[in-house]
């Protein structure tokens, strides 16, 4: 048995439902991210997990424990807010002290406590400060003492990097982990942010519409998505639609817009589907193209090239390395190649509909 | 900074220090210069400088009882404001809002009308053959009607009414400030719904209320209109006093002491509460 467990949790806002039938476990130890677009479902998931929001249906276990009916106040769970939510009148000591307060820990035992939780986020000299007097970065460590403070089964963190600039989040994103790893609390994050979700978790669920659409682990999740929309919301993908010819498990041949490709292997059976592949697995080659095509757009991002290319199949998006020299220019012609284990065919969306 | 951009700021503001010398300013310094003149009921006044007028008030009980009563109605003012108002911008906090609105006009609309016309709606309802005192004594309740016209409590009574919405406006600005999820942020800690109340929400809104009674205190201790119409001649006020030195006794340097007592009395119980205010809270709220 997982250590939480959540089965066929539903949601409906009158006509809405805005969580569809949601199952998924985290282990104990482990760090889960709950990925998707805004209105996914995703916040009120965690909000019911939380005991903020109350369950249509389905069931949600805590260490063996059913949470149903329990109030969000003994359930005993840490939860950074994406707005912090610090007790704006209090000193960072005091909001990290007040979850021990109301769980009557004595005074010196207390004191301990919250000086440790300081310790582990690097505030210790901050302790006597007010939130408003603090930078983001400093308000979300704070966030984090406090939640953590409480020793709780669960830690749910929502969108808890979103408010940071982009330099102190990559920071952020790293001491989250240490942070996650040194309490060695379970920890369950909600984020829209891809990146994050790939570089911070054990798991990550992806959800669309209030479904879970994949979960598995980040390298997993980004070599194999499972559908179409996984392959486009994680990272860049070229997607395109395509009629499966035929296929067995050692690879198979699609054709897309007249021309005949090789592909990586399907269990799907030959109908309407589609093909999926990322721009950094094109190569841009002189000799065994695969595709010829004109180059339409480039942009030049520092470490590396966008360019789109326009083929028989339709545009292409390809990134390459910059490696010093330049790059094929617009209106230039080229030959792109990729391996056809890294061409993939996924279920078509009417077909999975 | 360069004396050019001084000189801008001096005329960007102008306008502004133009209107208040002249319509405040001026008039200020002429009541205190007034308020050292001395005065004679046969010759009026004339151009010497004396302390008269201060000494006749300041030493005179009749004077302290309407100062301790003006004190009195204002903090009975505010206290009352505080108790409906600061509950009323909690659940105002809590609406909808499509009905918040609503309710913040219901709330706010007291305000369009003029106060005078409010009180004298306020005289007909307390009056002794007003709606209250015939209803009770139709049904038998009472035999003779309870006074309530031209007393402490019935000013007190009117100025909640036309206080209420600043004390509102001022308490739900500071719990609009304050981030809904702190609540549940204490919730999901383990505190209940009282100490969330207690703990989170009231600390919170506590500049808000210490702002408001700092507005409504200062306003019901001058105000004029409300006294003079529901006390009459009978329960003074320092306001309505100030109005008859001036009006009936002409005696106006003894109106402008009054006045001027009355002003410095103001701002010294502001001047404190800011202090205290700043004191407690000035950290978390600077």
């Amino acid at each position: 048995m997982a250590f939480l467990e959540l089965n066929a949790l539903t949601k409906r806002f009158g006509p809405v439902t805005a969580v569809d039938r949601i199952s998924f476990n985290v282990e104990q130890g482990s760090f889960v991210s709950l990925l998707g677009p805004s209105g996914c479902g995703k916040t009120t998931t965690l909000q019911m997990i939380a005991g903020f929001e109350n369950v249509t249906s389905g069931k949600i276990t805590l260490n063996g424990r059913d949470l149903a009916g329990v109030p969000a106040r003994h359930r005993g769970l840490g939860i950074v807010f994406q707005s912090y939510a610090l007790f704006m009148h209090m000193t960072t000591a005091e909001n990290v002290s007040f979850g021990l307060e109301m769980r009557g820990v004595p005074g010196a035992e207390r004191k301990i406590r919250v000086a440790r939780a300081l310790d582990l986020v690097h505030l210790s000299h901050l302790s006597d400060r007010y939130p408003r007097t603090m930078s983001g970065g400093q308000r979300q460590r704070v966030a984090l003492a406090r939640a953590l403070v409480i020793e709780p089964e669960l830690l749910l963190l929502d969108e808890p990097l979103s408010n940071l600039d982009a330099k102190l989040r990559e920071e952020m994103q790293l001491e989250l982990r240490r942070i996650q790893r040194e309490a060695g609390v379970t920890t369950l994050m909600v984020t829209h942010d891809q990146a994050e979700a790939l570089a911070l978790s054990d798991r990550v669920v992806v959800l669309e519409k209030g479904q879970v659409q994949q979960e598995a682990a980040p390298f997993d999740v980004y070599e194999t998505p499972h559908t179409a929309f996984v392959s486009s919301f994680i990272g860049k993908s070229n997607t395109l639609p395509a009629t499966l010819v035929s296929g067995d498990a050692s690879g198979s041949i699609v054709e897309c817009a007249g021309v005949r490709l090789q592909a990586g292997a399907t269990p799907l059976a030959a109908g309407p589907v589609q093909i999926a592949i990322r721009p950094e697995r094109i190569e841009v080659v002189d000799d065994g193209a695969v595709l010829t095509g004109k180059v339409s757009e480039r942009v030049f991002l520092g470490n590396q090239w966008l360019l789109t290319v326009a083929t028989p199949v339709g545009n292409l998006l390809v990134l390459r390395r910059n490696a010093g020299r330049s790059e094929a220019d617009i209106g230039d012609t080229v030959g792109l190649a990729f391996r056809r284990v890294d061409l993939r065919i996924l279920a078509s969306s009417e077909a999975a509909a | 900074m360069s004396a050019r951009t001084d000189y801008r700021h001096w005329a960007l503001s102008a306008p502004a220090l133009v209107l208040f010398t002249t319509f405040l300013l001026a008039p200020l310094i002429m009541t205190l210069v007034l308020s050292f003149r001395h005065f004679d009921f046969y010759g009026g006044i004339d151009d010497s400088v004396s302390l008269a007028s201060y000494a006749e008030v300041l030493g005179d009980w009749y004077f302290y009882e309407i100062f301790g009563r003006t004190f009195a109605i204002a903090l009975a003012t505010t206290v009352l404001c505080v108790l409906i108002g600061a509950p009323a911008s909690y659940f105002l906090n809590r609406m909808r809002p499509g009905f918040r609105s609503v309710m913040i006009l219901i709330i706010l609309g007291p305000l369009l009308i003029s106060v005078v016309v409010r009180t004298l709606g306020w005289a007909i309802i307390l009056g002794n053959r007003g709606v209250i005192n015939t209803f009770l004594m139709d049904l038998g309740v009472i035999e003779a009607p309870i006074k309530m016209m031209y007393t402490s409590g019935g000013i007190v009574l009117a100025l909640v009414h036309v206080m209420v919405p600043y004390m509102v406006l001022a308490v739900w600005a500071a719990l609009q400030r304050q981030d809904p999820a702190t609540e549940a942020a204490a919730e999901s800690l383990g505190a209940s719904p009282l100490t969330i109340f207690r703990r989170i929400v009231l600390p919170q809104a506590m500049p808000g209320v210490l702002s408001g009674s700092l507005i409504v205190f200062s306003l019901s201790a001058s105000a004029f209109a409300t006294p003079a119409i529901l006390g009459g001649r009978r329960v003074k006020v320092v306001a309505t006093s100030v109005y008859d030195e001036f009006m009936n006794t002409l005696n106006w340097p003894l109106g402008a002491a009054i006045a001027i007592l009355l002003m410095v009395s103001i701002v010294v119980v502001m001047v404190a509460w800011n202090r205290l205010v700043e004191a407690r809270f000035g950290r978390s709220y600077a």
